[in-house]
Parts: C-alpha cells; sequence; structure tokens
C-alpha cells in the first residue's frame, strides 16, 4: 500500500510559505514567502536545520527561488518586481545581482537546463528571456506577451532550450528562439483548462507536459513532432501539443503546484483543499491515451493551502511541501 | 475618494434586528460552532466605499446569502452590487475577504463571490477574488489597505 510518511515538520517562515526548491544534489534546499526571508535548510545528523537566512534582497513577498543546474546560484521572485541572484563567491550567500524590468509583481523564475538563460514571468502579463553575459551580468534577451493575463508560472524544457508559461488567461505557451534572427517567439499555445493554470512540469523525455490549474483539473500534453506517426497535424514544422488525459474528479479546490518526478515518473499535486496527492501511469497505458491512477491521498497534509510540491532530485522518494501556515514538511514516499 | 460615486443615489433598505443570545449560546460549557448569523454579523457593519452606509444598509450582504459549513472548514458568502456596473465590485469582495480572513479562524477557507446575474463582469471579479496570490500582492498595497480598513472598521 502506497503511502507518504512524514519525515519532518520544519518551522521558521512568518506567514504564507510559497515555495521549496531543492539544490541539484538534493541535500540543501531553499523555501521562501510573505515574510521576505529566504531560508537554506541542509541534512544534519539525519535531520533537515537553517544554516543560512537570506534578507534584505526584497521588499515584498518572495514568490519563488530557483536553483541554478550547477547548484552555485540561486534564483528568487518576488513581489517588488525584481529578482535576485544570490551566490557564494565571497564564502557566503550574497545577493550580486538583481534583474529589474517587470512593472510589478514577479510570479516566477527558472533557469535553463545549461544554467545559461534564466526566465521570468509576472503579474505586467509579461515573460522575460535573461542571457548570463558574464560575471553578474545579465541581459534581457526578449519579452515576450504573447499571453494577455498575469503569467504565473515559468518552466523550461529539460534538456532543450524550449521554455513553457501558465497563466491567469487559463493556456499554457510555448517559446524557443529562431536561429534565423535570434528572437524568441510563442511557438504553441495549450488551449483546454478553463481557469487559471498556476503549473506545470515536464515528464524527463520533454514530450509530454503535465499542467495543473483553478479548474481542479490535472492534463497531460504529448508532443506531436513533424511527420509523427500517429498522423497529427503539424504546420510551420513546429511540434503540435495535445491534451491526451485529464484527471478530473480528484481534486476538490484549486490546484496550486504540480511535481513530475525524472526518476521515478511519479506525479504529485498541491492541492488548495490541505491534500498531497501521488499519481501513477498504469503499466498498460496508451501513450497516445495514458491513464493515471491516484495511489496516494495524504488527507491533512497541511492545516492550510498546499503551495508546493517539489520531489528531490536524486529520486530517493522524499518530498518536500509548504503551506500558507507558515510550514514546511518533508516526506517520505513508499509504494 | 473624491470622485462621483456611480451609483448616486442607492436605494437603502431597513437594517435587520440584533441577534438574539440564546440560553446554550450563554453556556459556557455548550461548544458553538459558527453559524451564518454570526458570519454575517462580521461583515454587515462594512462600509460602503461610496457612501456612508453599511453593506447591510444596501442589502449588499445578506444572511441568506451566506452559507457555513464547520464540517468542512468552508464560508461562502455571495453579495450583491447595488448596481451592474459597481466599479466598486471588487473593493468591496476585497472587503469582506479581509474581515473574514482576520477573524475567522484559519481552517476556514473564505469564498467570496459575486452574486449570480447581479454584476456585468461577474466572472471576472469572482475570479480576481478567488485567485489568494493576487489578493495577498493586493494587501501588500499600503494605499488600498487603508482603503480596506476604513471599510471594514464599520
Amino acid at each position: 500500500m502506497a503511502k507518504l510518511e512524514l519525515m519532518q515538520s520544519l518551522n521558521g517562515h512568518k506567514g504564507i510559505v510559497w515555495n521549496v526548491s531543492w539544490h541539484p544534489l538534493g541535500k540543501i534546499f531553499a523555501s521562501c514567502g510573505e515574510d521576505k526571508i529566504i531560508k537554506l535548510w541542509s541534512n544534519e545528523c539525519q535531520e533537515y536545520t537553517t544554516k543560512t537566512v537570506l534578507v534584505d534582497g526584497h521588499q515584498r513577498t518572495i514568490r519563488e527561488v530557483a536553483w541554478s543546474p550547477c547548484g552555485n546560484f540561486l534564483a528568487s521572485a518576488s513581489f517588488d518586481a525584481t529578482t535576485a541572484i544570490w551566490d557564494k563567491k565571497s564564502g557566503q550567500f550574497e545577493c550580486n545581482a538583481t534583474l529589474e524590468g517587470h512593472e510589478n509583481e514577479v510570479k516566477s523564475v527558472a533557469w535553463s537546463p545549461s544554467g545559461q538563460l534564466l526566465a521570468t514571468c509576472g503579474r505586467d502579463k509579461s515573460v522575460w528571456v535573461w542571457e548570463v553575459a558574464g560575471e553578474d551580468e545579465y541581459e534581457c534577451e526578449s519579452v515576450l506577451n504573447a499571453h494577455n493575463q498575469d503569467v504565473k508560472k515559468v518552466v523550461w524544457h529539460p534538456t532543450l532550450d524550449i521554455l513553457a508559461s501558465a497563466s491567469y488567461d487559463n493556456t499554457v505557451k510555448m517559446y524557443k528562439e529562431d536561429p534565423a534572427d535570434n528572437d524568441w517567439t510563442c511557438i504553441a499555445t495549450l488551449i483546454s483548462h478553463e481557469s487559471t493554470v498556476w503549473s506545470l512540469a515536464f515528464d524527463k523525455t520533454g514530450e509530454r507536459l503535465a499542467t495543473c490549474s483553478d479548474d481542479r483539473t490535472v492534463k497531460i500534453w504529448k508532443e506531436y513532432k513533424p511527420d509523427n506517426q500517429e498522423g497529427v497535424m503539424v504546420v510551420d514544422r513546429d511540434s503540435v501539443w495535445k491534451c491526451v488525459c485529464t484527471l478530473s474528479g480528484f481534486h476538490t479546490r484549486c490546484i496550486y503546484d504540480i511535481a513530475w518526478c525524472h526518476k521515478t515518473g511519479l506525479l504529485a499535486t498541491a492541492c488548495g483543499d490541505d491534500i498531497i496527492r501521488i499519481f501513477k501511469e498504469a503499466e498498460d497505458s496508451d501513450p497516445n491515451a495514458p491513464t493515471f491512477e491516484l495511489i496516494c491521498t495524504k488527507l491533512d497534509a497541511h492545516s492550510q493551502d498546499v503551495n508546493c510540491v517539489k520531489w528531490n532530485p536524486t529520486g530517493n522518494q522524499e518530498l518536500l511541501s509548504c503551506s500558507d501556515n507558515g510550514e514546511i514538511k518533508l516526506w517520505k514516499f513508499t509504494e | 475618494m473624491s470622485k462621483i460615486a456611480d451609483n448616486i443615489n442607492p436605494h437603502v433598505y431597513e437594517k435587520n434586528s440584533e441577534r438574539e443570545v440564546t440560553s446554550t449560546e450563554l453556556d459556557e460549557d455548550m461548544e458553538d460552532e459558527f453559524d451564518e448569523r454570526e458570519i454575517y454579523d462580521l461583515i454587515r457593519n462594512i462600509n460602503d466605499p461610496e457612501h456612508p452606509l453599511t453593506l447591510e444598509d444596501l442589502r449588499v450582504v445578506e444572511e441568506s446569502n451566506i452559507v457555513v459549513n464547520n464540517k468542512e472548514n468552508t464560508v461562502d458568502v455571495t453579495f450583491t452590487p447595488t448596481i451592474p456596473h459597481c466599479s466598486m465590485a471588487t473593493l468591496i469582495g476585497l472587503s469582506i475577504r479581509v474581515q473574514l480572513l482576520r477573524a475567522l479562524p484559519s481552517r476556514f477557507k473564505v469564498t467570496v463571490r459575486v452574486t449570480e446575474g447581479s454584476h456585468a463582469s461577474e466572472h471576472a471579479v469572482n475570479k480576481q477574488l478567488a485567485d489568494k496570490e493576487r489578493v495577498a500582492a493586493a494587501l501588500e498595497n499600503n494605499n488600498l489597505v487603508q482603503i480596506i480598513n476604513q471599510c471594514v472598521a464599520g
């Protein structure tokens, strides 16, 4: 019987904890929230404790934190309209660059797999792509105004420089750089959700995407490349993404986050009904109409909304979650 | 606010009577669950942003438009703007949300919506009020919080 076992409950933030992020090596994580601070937690003597607190980087709520793939940089997105980049070059964590340009709240930040690009998005409906131009230097490559509402989340493809964004306008969009003129363009719009899309996660191949929404459903999208065997029409040589599965009836309130483990293939969701749910793809699942089964429901995972779930990148089945009530929890999943 | 009110001459309704305190409520050994009347009492005296009147006076809130579920920890409130094009609808909804967030235990999930068919931008207002991230960001805006506090002060 699959179960999610609580390993540790971590308190240390005041107010909403919006996001947690594992360091790529899976032994440290960062957390952030309403109290405008970032905490770095590391595992010592079988327990996570706060080693470092990053203060004075932001004037308002810190909505998301993200480690660079090399693990040397931490980016933080804030309602104060800026994104800060922190590193440890001097021996301790310091903010050595601030990315400015968004008109108001920055909602999300993500590093590309190469670590050479960063994406940010926000309330001003735009998605920005930044290039790491040198030591502590970041240049804006592109400002993408494809969405017509608040952009909630940006996530990079696991291996390619393809960016996906989720919005209050109910859609997901994808972007890539056109090699002809080095300009970033929207290459796909994924339409099916009936309300705000809060988060999204690629599987390890990057050929599938899971999205979660205020419409209380999770959707699985599959990429159909040009000249695909299934005969799905592709125009302009850009892949087409089709919704191949909708998980409805499982969540009773808004779904704020989704995590797709690249090692185990398990899907975890964070929901406004305080529950963490784990889904697994059925063994005889048809690639063009996959079946996902709910294998674990952790009732009252938190006493308030669950805002974020993150699988440990090492694939050890550890899951982090955080909530409106200031709590962070570390879970161990066993099947 | 110096601008002319959207609804210059709103209809003013008679106030409801005060809540009658029953003997079981005075009994300290009895557990009182939250009920519709209690939620109503928390929001009826919120001021209208444009008029020196309460949401009760204008019948923007009514006890019959409140649903409390103690088992599920939910409180659902619908409110009725005085006119279908009221530009203050979001602000009124936000004031109701803030008042309930402050007054109720954190276990409650509060939903505030416009009464069906009562507002031209019903869907947009409801979506905005339901988005806790945007509500959180709005509540970091000092000017807005000041206005809300004036409304809530009653």
